[in-house]
């Protein structure tokens, strides 16, 4: 199974999570990958600090902007993410368990559109959001990645989401980019899920 | 279920919504056909949860032959949110580099497209204002909602949202208190009617209605996210046929001209902040 996308959704403990992933991704990363990571009001300035961490290109994605490899997504404050065959598409509809963007949103919609060539990958986090589109992605046959909750700053989201699907890896948070650069550099066609 | 038969029913839940769609259209004439389809179908399938029916198919039936089931589906579709000030920094902007412009222009004609429930239009009466340029605007305000714009035209907004709109209000460079330009009711504040003096109601559709005068200035903020491409760019062609030579243009913080057929013949106006200037 060749991946075409990785989605990453987190919360409470996020921010701390992503400056471990987001490092070791390597240069040469070849998917792009979409992070959502819940934030509050004033969080306008995320995308720069985590561009101080990831030597990939890091931005807040326009309305229709086409998804490329190698790029890592950050949802914007206050819009869901959705993926569509031509690209990224923003909505404001209303929160989705409160979260606005939704770990949900951005999972379901990537499933929908590239089916089981999606990692889902769902690091520390207080609540539950994510767990529903990350038995989605399973469902299509995509890849799922859970931090280990014993190690999670908050183990919540990773609990929630061991609960609601058969996940492929449980990982320690430092594991869980070498795993992703490694799955990236598998042949085209080669399989990795069973 | 299998990966395999899962995406077979994805492929099926797509005709099935495009179906869904053509009817929608065919027997009340709501055009969402080229709305963008994964925020289309999800609200879609939240609305068929919630009437607990299971199949789009078995929805249709009831959308086609059930005015109340279609109306709540109307409801369903439809993201009104919206907020005073939104995006404190386009006001900010908009004050430094724009009211200049208009300062020169003896009457000024001014559309908000989408107007939702007329936060954004309260904003920009308030800001014209305290700029001195009220008087001399036309502002007109359109939705395809006709409930939203009934909400716009009473300028009731609830008490609660005040305290984030004051700090929205000062950030976008707001001169006054902005207390000065409501009185509080209850639970609701009632927004000074001489803010919506100069301001037109009106319904109109982007999908379906024309160009219906040359404006100043356009803003069309968070509507077009909600569109697919094809249609974001027959709404940006109407745009700037509705827009005079040098009028500004004005999108959503995640909205962008790159792209569009139009991208070419406006300027920006900021680095940042997503307004235009119409050049060619
Ligand atoms: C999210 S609100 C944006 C409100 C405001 N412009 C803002 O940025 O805060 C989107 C509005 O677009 C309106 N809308 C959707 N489709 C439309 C159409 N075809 N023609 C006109 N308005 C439309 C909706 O009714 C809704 O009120």
């Amino acid at each position: 199974m060749a991946f075409e996308i990785v989605v990453v959704g987190t919360s409470y403990g996020g921010l701390a999570a992503l400056q471990v992933v987001l490092p070791a991704l390597a240069p040469d990363f070849g998917l792009p990958v979409v992070v959502v990571q819940h934030r509050g009001k004033d969080t306008d300035n995320l995308c720069e600090f985590l561009q101080r961490h990831c030597a990939l290109p890091l931005a807040e994605p326009n309305d229709k902007e086409a998804i490329a490899p190698g790029r890592v997504y950050l949802a914007p404050r206050d819009y869901h993410l959705l993926i569509e065959r031509d690209g990224f598409a923003l909505s404001t509809e209303a929160p989705v368990g409160y979260a606005r963007p939704s770990v949900n949103v951005l999972f379901e919609s990537a499933a929908d559109i590239y089916q089981g060539h999606v990692v889902g990958v769902i690091l520390t986090g207080a609540n539950a959001d994510g767990a529903r589109g990350l038995a989605k992605i399973k469902a299509y046959g995509g890849l799922c990645v859970v931090e280990d909750p014993a190690g999670a700053e908050s183990r919540g989201m990773p609990q929630a989401a061991i609960a609601a699907t058969k996940v492929d890896a449980i990982l320690p948070l430092r594991e869980i980019a070498p795993f992703l650069n490694q799955l990236c550099q598998h042949e085209p066609g080669s399989s990795y899920a069973s | 279920m299998s990966a395999a038969l899962q995406s077979d029913q994805t492929q099926l839940e797509d005709i099935e919504i495009a179906l869904l769609l053509e009817g929608l259209y065919r027997v009340y004439g709501f055009d969402f056909r080229d709305y963008s389809p994964a925020s289309i179908k999800r609200r879609i399938l939240e609305r068929m949860r919630a009437e607990k029916i299971a199949t789009v198919s078995a929805y249709q039936d009831c959308v086609l032959h059930d005015d109340a089931c279609m109306e709540r589906l109307l409801v369903g579709l439809s993201v009104h949110v919206t907020s005073m000030f939104r995006d404190p920094s386009f006001y900010l902007t908009f004050r430094q580099k724009v009211v200049p412009i208009l300062r020169t222009y003896p009457t000024v004609r001014i559309w908000h497209a989408g107007c939702s429930t007329g936060e954004e239009v309260y904003s920009m009466a308030i800001l014209l204002q305290e700029e001195g340029l009220y008087r001399k605007c036309v502002i007109y305000a359109t939705d395809i909602s006709r409930e939203v714009l009934r909400k716009a035209r009473e300028g009731i907004f609830p008490l609660a949202a005040m305290q984030e709109y004051t700090g929205n209000y000062m950030k976008a460079g707001g001169k006054h208190e902005f207390s000065d330009y409501y009185t509080a009711h209850y639970d609701n504040v009632i927004f000074h009617p001489a803010l919506k003096t100069n301001v037109v109601f009106s319904e109109h559709n982007l999908v379906t209605d024309g160009s219906f005068n040359e404006f100043h200035v356009i803003l069309c903020r968070n509507v077009m996210i909600y569109f697919n491409k094809a249609l974001q760019e027959r709404v940006h062609n109407l745009i700037y046929d509705s827009l005079s030579m040098f009028g500004v243009f004005g999108l959503g913080n995640k909205e962008s001209l790159k792209f569009t057929p139009r991208a070419d013949f406006y300027d920006k106006l900021d680095s940042r902040d997503k307004l235009y200037r119409k050049v060619r």
